[in-house]
């Protein structure tokens, strides 16, 4: 239970933001924007410094948004609050297995 | 105010600084440079590693970079270094310095019979040339005659979320303000450079962006390394970087979200206002060379764990994002962003700091590193191998 955690929301269309605090399940985060406005979260699960969290529930292959611009797709259903990372999002860049010519070999 | 106190050059540019540009034409020529350096004031050497035994393209690479960097705003008068026998074309670099219409003196070691006599042929000249440029004057000037150069180095997780959006902010409102802002590190355009390819001016702009990305790729593979395979690392992922995009967006982030006007060689300055691309690599001093090159009055200079580096005429301010980087190294560090994660201070607000910061150190208050000489990290990006 600690506020005092933040998370910084780079851009208005973001639905993710960056933890600066380690956070436990349970705790309150307070995500701030750009201008410093901030707005309380509760976190679902353990999530490291420097990690992200869903700020909205997230569909399968719907974008994640970071910067205001696509970090990658969701690969499984987030939650608000969740542990956005490796384990629930993929690049949509560089993949030679989806292509064509890959997927023939 | 959207005004500052620059040097009104007689090409129109403006310099925040009015330095004499001790300028050897080769590396063989540092040693004396950097005598007279020591020995005279409002001096700085453009001290390099080039000039001789490269490619016939790099060679002539080099001359421009000279005269580019003699060109810059920031330099009032030049004396040329030369040895004598150099690959860099002395005349030329020269001629064109001539041309700029400041004053420019040249000495040549071989004919000056060696290294002591040059450094005091050399001193005499360097005197003579501060004597002329140190009365000077600054007048106030608009904000659209502004060229900023932007660099982030030594990032860690506090870079793609605090400084580089504070650098980011203070870019657009450059642009804004009719002003010119200068971008590079191409390398770090990989995975993301669909998105800037996006804020291009036009279809070519957009292309030359795929073109310098892919031949900065095709440099790497050329040696057997590919770059963007095992992107983001597993220091990255440890770090919080789920993406390749994610990672690229976070560098890319410090050139705001303005339009593209161009992409630019490593020698070659915008030619018009608003945001450009210059094609330069990632490393500091060949990327803060580059900035020189294209005309940069001050470059703006991100960080997490601590780069300390400055450039000869340019003043480089650094901007850190990681509040404990911050308060370590707080003498080579111009600007806490590290507010930014502990929730003192907004993206926002960091900006108009900086951009306030900018303003002055324009107008010639000096940045941190320049007021303890850390200034010498420059040398010039070549293509070709030593021969």
């Amino acid at each position: 239970m600690s506020e005092k955690i933040r998370a910084i929301k780079n851009h208005d269309n973001d639905n993710v933001a960056t933890l600066f605090g380690t956070a436990t399940s349970g705790d309150i985060v307070t995500i701030l924007d750009k201008a410093g406005k901030g707005f309380p979260l509760t976190v679902l699960q353990d999530i490291p410094y420097g990690h992200k969290i869903a700020l909205i529930e997230i569909a399968v292959g719907q974008q994640i948004t970071k910067y205001g611009e696509e970090i990658g797709i969701a690969t499984i259903p987030i939650a608000l609050g969740e542990h956005v990372h490796i384990q629930n999002i993929d690049s949509i860049r560089g993949r030679g297995d989806w292509d064509k010519e890959g997927a023939a070999k | 105010m959207n005004s500052y106190m620059g040097y009104v050059r007689k090409d129109g540019s403006v310099g925040s600084r009015n330095h004499v540009a001790i300028i050897p034409s080769v590396v063989c020529a540092n040693e004396v440079a950097e005598s007279i350096v020591q020995n005279t004031i409002q001096t700085q050497g453009i001290i390099h590693h080039q000039g001789c035994c490269q490619t016939p393209p790099d060679l002539e690479r080099i001359t421009d970079c000279l005269i580019k960097v003699g060109e810059n705003p920031n330099v009032g008068a030049s004396l040329i270094v030369s040895l004598g026998c150099e690959g860099v074309d002395t005349d030329r670099l020269e001629q064109a310095l001539i041309a700029t219409g400041k004053p420019v003196e040249r000495i040549n070691i071989q004919e000056l019979g060696g290294t002591s006599a040059a450094i005091q042929a050399g001193i005499d000249k360097a005197q003579e040339l501060v004597l002329k440029i140190s009365g000077y004057q600054r007048t106030e000037v608009d904000l659209s005659t502004f060229v900023m150069g932007i660099k982030c180095g030594a990032s860690d997780t506090t870079s793609g979320v605090a400084s580089n959006p504070v650098i980011g902010y203070v870019a657009d409102k450059i642009v804004d303000l009719g002003g010119t802002v200068i971008f590079g590190e191409t390398t770090e355009f990989i995975g993301a450079e669909h998105i800037l390819q996006r804020r291009a001016k036009n279809d070519f702009v957009a292309s030359e962006i795929g073109r310098i990305v892919d031949e900065m790729e095709a440099r790497a593979k050329a040696i057997g390394v590919d770059m963007r395979k095992g992107q983001p690392t597993p220091g990255n992922i440890e770090g919080g970087l789920s993406t390749i995009e994610e990672k690229s967006l976070g560098a890319i982030v410090k050139s705001g979200t303005k339009t593209i006007e161009g992409v630019i060689g490593y020698t070659e300055k915008p030619s018009g206002k608003g945001l450009w691309i210059k094609d330069s690599p990632g490393r500091e001093i060949e990327l803060l060379s580059g900035m020189a090159v294209g005309g940069a009055q001050v470059i703006l200079f991100s960080t997490g764990r601590g780069a300390p580096q400055g450039f000869p005429v340019v003043p480089v301010i650094k901007i850190c994002g990681n509040p404990i980087t911050y308060d370590r190294m707080s003498r080579d560090m111009d600007v806490n962003a590290g507010k930014i994660v502990t929730g003192e201070r907004s993206i926002e607000e960091v900006g108009e700091e900086v951009f306030q910061m900018l303003l002055e150190v324009a107008s010639g208050k000096t940045s941190k590193g320049e007021a303890i000489k850390y200034t010498k990290s420059m040398d010039f990006y070549c293509l070709g191998p030593v021969i």
